[in-house]
């Protein structure tokens, strides 16, 4: 899993590149952590756009980093889910919780 | 009837999750199943193999088989591991319920190949292991 990291009014954007599964979670976890701690930001947009694979590990690293920003009063924004990502999302019921954006323009006005 | 069967066996380790998944798939595509019917067994595989791993063999190193029958349009896969099983098989089973949730795990696993599945049977025994039997078939057009 390749991430990549970029700022948008002030919200931590990270690109997620390849599968999200136990295998991948430990290092995408360490590296948004980190992020968010190096740059002091409050809200998150997650791009899925090039994940093509999640599983329930994935369930757990967006509710933990939903817990973690939600500390300081942020948010968690999604964007891009390919449709067999978006059904494990459905399941998890990441929805009651986080948001869908078109694209992270409309993320960015929406946090 | 068409019939046909596979079996693999590799080690605990999770660079094999994402293996595991793609065997699994590629036996299954002489089905000629749906992508979407494709990405439903490999997330389901991926749970089962996850769980002996992290479960099972709290990552320690440990044998995990994975076995599949075809059988007309039934696709059967098996995940075995041997290590330390499950006390309360329907407990573990119900949505959210996770025994590791300082690991971030989020309980949803065997919802998840319950979902994507069309049956989840569970055999398992504290200190023996766990077996964990999924089918699905797959429609034809
Ligand atoms: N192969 C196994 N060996 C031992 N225990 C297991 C095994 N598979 C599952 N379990 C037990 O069943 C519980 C529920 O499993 P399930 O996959 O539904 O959730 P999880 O693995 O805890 O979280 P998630 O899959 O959402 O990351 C686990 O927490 C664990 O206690
Ligand atoms: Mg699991």
């Amino acid at each position: 899993m390749n991430l990549k990291f970029s700022q948008k009014k002030g919200a931590l954007v990270v690109t997620m590149l390849g599968e999200l599964d136990h295998h991948s979670a430990e290092r995408v976890r360490i590296k948004i952590d980190n992020k968010i701690d190096e740059l002091g930001v409050k809200n998150l947009i997650l791009d899925f756009s090039g994940v093509n694979f999640m599983d329930s590990s994935g369930i757990g690293v967006v509710i933990g980093r939903f817990r973690k920003v939600s500390e300081w009063g942020g948010k968690v924004a999604i964007v891009n889910l390919a449709s067999p990502v978006k059904k494990v999302f459905e399941l998890g019921g990441l929805f009651k919780i986080i948001k869908e954006y078109r694209d992270i323009d409309e993320a960015v006005l929406n946090l | 009837m068409f019939k046909n069967e596979m079996k693999i066996e590799f080690p605990s380790k999770s660079q094999n999750e994402a293996f595991a998944r793609v065997v699994v798939a590629a036996f299954a595509s002489q089905l000629d199943p749906t992508i979407e019917e494709l990405s439903d067994v490999k997330t389901a595989v991926s749970e089962a193999v996850t769980n002996a791993i992290i479960h099972g063999y709290e990552n320690s190193s440990g044998k995990i088989e994975i076995e599949c029958k075809i059988e007309g349009r039934t696709l059967t896969v098996i995940v075995t591991d041997y290590g330390k099983g499950i006390e309360d098989v329907e407990l573990a089973k119900q949505p959210l319920y996770t025994s590791r949730p300082e690991l971030e795990r989020s309980g949803m696993g065997f919802t998840v190949m319950e979902t994507f599945m069309d049956s989840l049977e569970v055999e398992s025994e504290p200190l023996k292991g766990t077996r964990v039997k999924m089918t699905k078939e797959f429609k034809s057009f």
